[in-house]
């Protein structure tokens, strides 16, 4: 197991390689998702608040 | 009756590519395509991390290979995609060409830089530079510009047709680009090893490293295709927000 972790002694090198790599790429699907449930949150609470204003 | 069936073809495709049933495809592949993507990912990163053997002149180091390649690959392969839809677009007038465009510039740019910051990773131990002026690294460096640029112009336009339409033309003109960084490690000497895998009649490389390449890029391939679905819904909810079936789906259709 510390020989998988030390890479053979390029750890700083891999590590960060497969590091970023994975943290770049969870960034580029999860960032859209959220600003999807973001958009629906948003524009359901605007047109509930419309609703409310045409019911007065 | 030619004219006839030819209009409901063109009716279907139109319909087809309609904001609601992209929007309700993309919604319905997410799920699926992501679950394949993982499942890829986890294969292949331990085939490649775990089961490959150990290269016998740069060690573990070459382990890079399998992100630094895929992410190099899918830099070009997203240009293309970026290029021909914004050459539908530009001729067709195709707003979900348009709107693929657009939303793959962000995520090749994402796979050029990581193809330039694991190649650097990679160049450190192996090279003993972090990096060099020589024609593979300067080319992709320039892909990354093209890519950026192609953003800015995007920002920069306020009207999203003239800015998808300024965007294909930039897209167009950088494929030249492509051929080169390809053809790079051929054409100049240079320190970047030249092509492993793409000479098909004999790979340089061994099976049991090329498998699990394959494996990655082909998790890469799925990572660009959950990307894209996640912003088209996005970008269809944002463009289409005063239509009727947007207002549906917020107050709440379940079938929508």
């Amino acid at each position: 197991m510390s020989e998988f972790l030390t890479m053979g002694g390029y750890a700083l090198f891999v590590w960060p390689a497969y590091g970023i790599t994975a943290l770049a790429l969870t960034l580029t699907v999860a960032l859209p998702l959220r600003r999807h449930r973001q958009l629906i949150r948003e524009r359901r609470a605007m047109a509930v608040q419309r609703n409310r204003e045409t019911h007065r | 009756m030619d004219s006839h069936i030819e209009l409901t073809w063109r009716a279907r495709f139109h319909r087809l590519g309609s904001p609601p049933a992209v929007y309700r495809l993309a919604s319905k592949l997410l799920p699926w395509a992501s679950a394949l993507c993982g499942l890829c990912f986890a294969v292949g990163l331990y085939s490649g991390l775990v089961l490959a053997p150990t290269d016998y002149q740069q060690g573990e180091s070459y382990r890079i290979i399998y992100i630094h390649v895929p992410a190099a690959w899918m830099s070009m392969f997203v240009y293309v995609v970026l290029a021909v839809s914004g050459g539908i677009g530009l001729i067709w007038r195709m707003k979900l060409a348009e709107a693929v465009a657009r939303i793959s510039a962000p995520v090749g740019a994402v796979y050029t830089f990581l193809a330039l910051l694991t190649g650097s990773l990679w160049g450190k131990p192996m090279w003993g530079t972090w990096w060099i002026w020589d024609a593979r690294l300067t080319s992709e460096l320039i892909l990354l510009f093209l890519y950026l640029g192609y953003m800015a112009l995007q920002a920069a336009i306020d009207d999203r047709r003239t800015a998808a339409r300024a965007g294909a033309v930039l897209a167009l003109v950088g494929v030249i680009n492509l051929p080169i960084i390809h053809y790079s490690v051929e054409w100049w000497n240079t320190l970047h090893q030249g092509p492993t895998v793409t000479k098909f009649d004999q790979p340089s490389i061994a099976l049991s490293m090329l498998v699990p390449l394959l494996l990655m890029a082909l998790a890469f391939q799925l990572h660009f295709l959950v990307a894209l679905l996640a912003r088209i819904r996005v970008e269809i909810l944002d463009t289409e927000r005063r239509t009727a079936w947007v207002a549906d789906l917020l107050a709440g259709d379940p079938h929508v």
